[in-house]
């Protein structure tokens, strides 16, 4: 995976010193012709124990920059390392090409299957091009024309969800926005193939749930998923917020994959390699494909009316309630 | 963004109430403005009306039957200040939650109907007004009649249950599906406001959309835009503008909207294809 120069969070120091000294050392050792395996055998326990340290840190707000940080795996860089084969598919037919969310259909293994899902960029331009993951009406009409393909070609689907949140400006809303959201749930609500769901990174409110409806909805351990971001709701709760408030902010909110399982809305956490995905996306992919399959698979078995009246009962017991006697 | 308290208390019994348009401020006779089903008849402004005024205005007299009353709030997330705040709402508009649903009728037609509570938080949908909407499309469903949805909400997905809030937005779209499938019709009307979570959700999956005059109808909030780079224009997030850009159906102004409703459920529920059915030529 190509990614852009390392970017440390600000936790994150103790990584950063230890790979420093571990680097120093590999130069020692070619430059200087010594054998040096001792120290850095010793280094790589320190590193692992540091990241051990870390994970165990991981504050909400952690977990949200962590869940940000620009060297995580984005839905390209698991598709090039979970599917055998991959054509990316563009456009929704009725406006434009929105980069910020890619589809199309994948070999996983044996299956042919249906990938969508956002997509953020890494350099500055792409980043751009890709609007920071943030989809235009035309990402979701172009994931609604791939799901409608899917179920007629009988291909389950897998939706990557990684959107700080949906578009909202003049445009998207001239374009239909909210329309768009409503109908790309509505669609996958109603779907007569399997579909898995992932949170891999940011699932920001109505933009992550548009492509959010599926029989599975797993999320990878430091992902985070949100009605609103922290920054939003702290800028509702206090008026000029401080970076405290908004660290609040997102332990109020409940935005962990661990609050996700709580509170019943989705079915398993994929774990991440030590310290975050960000450090090991290759090891990360292959977890996530592990998930994938063994999900996918039970569903291929199911009979279609039975899995979609299974995937309609599981959204329509999402939220929680008391029933008044009497 | 007027409540039910600082309504009531310009509202006193048989006393004058100045119009909420600030450039009308006309002096209006509460009564008068009642008969007008709370239209102003300077300016034309529509007040915000409650879901049981709502209710009063849209079905046929002493046809509503409230359902699933049974449903109450809780604080999922122990979030702070969330019972409190349900408390004042409660207190403030004699409603338990921001959504009334129900059986009705409408010109002797059955229909189910739902509608949120503009001065109840906003009328934002949290586990509750999502169970009582989700259940509403299914007892059209169930009962063969069509959806009435009417959205007065402003503040979308409710914040203080999260993540639940969210998934309230797959559900009603997801049970709207399935009224779709068993061929009944949804009607919905937007009035002011209908925004975020709400508007991306049920209120933009009526097979007939309907707003109100100059309503306020969009995505994001002000709020929410402002913290980024761009602004939004003024205009963009209302009836008009939704309508223009082909989002919404018809706007229908308050009192018409009864008559139009009518000829909807007379046109499409005339059953066409009844044995016998016949045109004359």
């Amino acid at each position: 995976m190509k990614y852009s120069p390392s970017r440390w969070l600000p936790f994150e120091e103790g990584i950063r010193v230890i790979q420093e000294e571990m680097e120093d050392l590999l130069r020692r050792q070619s430059e200087q012709d010594v054998d040096l395996s001792a120290e850095i055998t010793a280094l790589q326990d320190r590193l692992e124990a540091e990241k051990r340290k870390i994970a165990s840190e991981l504050t909400p707000w952690r977990k949200v920059l962590v869940a940000r940080h620009p060297n995580r795996p984005y839905t390209l860089d698991y598709i090039a390392h979970i599917f055998d084969d991959f054509v990316e598919l563009h456009g929704d037919r009725r406006y434009g090409n929105d980069q910020s969310l890619v589809g199309g259909p994948a070999m996983l293994g044996d299956y042919s299957v249906m990938v969508i899902g956002h997509q953020k960029g890494r350099t500055t331009k792409e980043r751009q091009e890709r609007n920071f993951g943030s989809s235009n009406p035309e990402a979701y009409r172009k994931a609604q024309r791939l799901l409608e393909m899917a179920e007629r070609l009988g291909m389950p689907v897998i939706s990557l969800i990684d959107t700080p949140a949906a578009q909202c400006l003049f445009d998207a809303e001239a374009r239909g926005i909210s329309e768009a959201i409503a109908a790309t749930q509505l669609l996958m609500g109603g779907l007569r193939v399997p579909i898995v769901v992932v949170v891999t990174g940011e699932g920001g409110s109505g933009g992550a749930i548009a492509i959010g409806v599926g029989d599975v909805v797993m999320m990878l351990e430091h992902a985070i998923y949100s009605v609103i971001p922290p920054e939003g709701f702290a800028a509702i709760l206090y008026k000029n917020a401080a970076p405290e408030q908004v660290q609040q902010a997102a332990a109020l909110l409940r935005l962990t994959a661990q609050d996700a399982l709580e509170l019943g809305v989705i079915d398993e956490i994929i774990p991440e390699p030590l310290g975050g995905a960000h450090h090991d996306g290759i090891g990360m992919a292959a977890t996530l494909k592990q998930a994938i399959v063994r999900r996918l698979e039970p569903l291929l078995a199911l009979p279609v009316d039975e899995l979609v009246d299974q995937r309609y009962a599981k959204f329509r017991a999402m939220g929680k309630w008391e029933v008044r006697r009497g | 963004m007027a409540t039910e308290r600082d309504w009531r208390a310009r509202v006193p019994d048989g006393m004058w109430v100045k119009c909420e348009n600030p450039r009308c401020a006309q002096l209006l006779y509460s009564k008068e403005l009642d008969r007008n089903l709370r239209v102003c008849s300077h300016c034309d402004h529509h007040f915000r009306l409650s879901a049981r005024q709502r209710i009063a205005i849209t079905l046929d007299p002493d046809s509503f039957v409230e359902t699933d009353t049974e449903l109450m709030t809780v604080n999922p997330l122990n979030m702070e200040g969330y019972e409190a705040k349900l408390k004042r709402h409660r207190a403030r508009t004699s409603e338990m939650e921001a959504a009334v649903v129900g059986t009705g009728a409408i010109l002797g037609h059955p229909v189910t109907i739902g509608v949120t509570n503009p001065f109840f938080t906003v009328g934002s949908m949290g586990s509750v007004v999502g169970e009582k909407l989700a259940r509403c499309v299914e007892r059209a469903r169930d009962q063969r009649c069509p959806c009435i949805l009417i959205s007065g909400s402003g503040a979308g997905a409710r914040m203080e249950e999260g993540i639940l809030s969210l998934m309230q937005m797959a559900k009603t779209a997801a049970a709207i599906g399935r009224l779709r499938q068993a061929g009944q019709l949804c009607v919905t009307i937007l009035t002011n406001p209908t925004m975020a979570g709400v508007y991306a959700s049920w209120a933009s999956l009526g097979d007939i959309i309907i707003a109100e005059p100059r309503a306020m109808i969009g995505f994001a909030g002000q709020r929410v835009v402002k913290g980024t780079k761009s602004d939004l224009g003024a205009d963009a997030q209302s009836s008009e503008f939704q309508h223009e850009h082909g989002m919404i159906d018809r706007i229908v102004p308050r009192l018409e909207m009864r008559g139009f409703l009518e000829s909807l459920i007379r046109m499409t529920y005339a059953a066409p294809l009844r044995k016998g059915a016949s045109v004359e030529v």
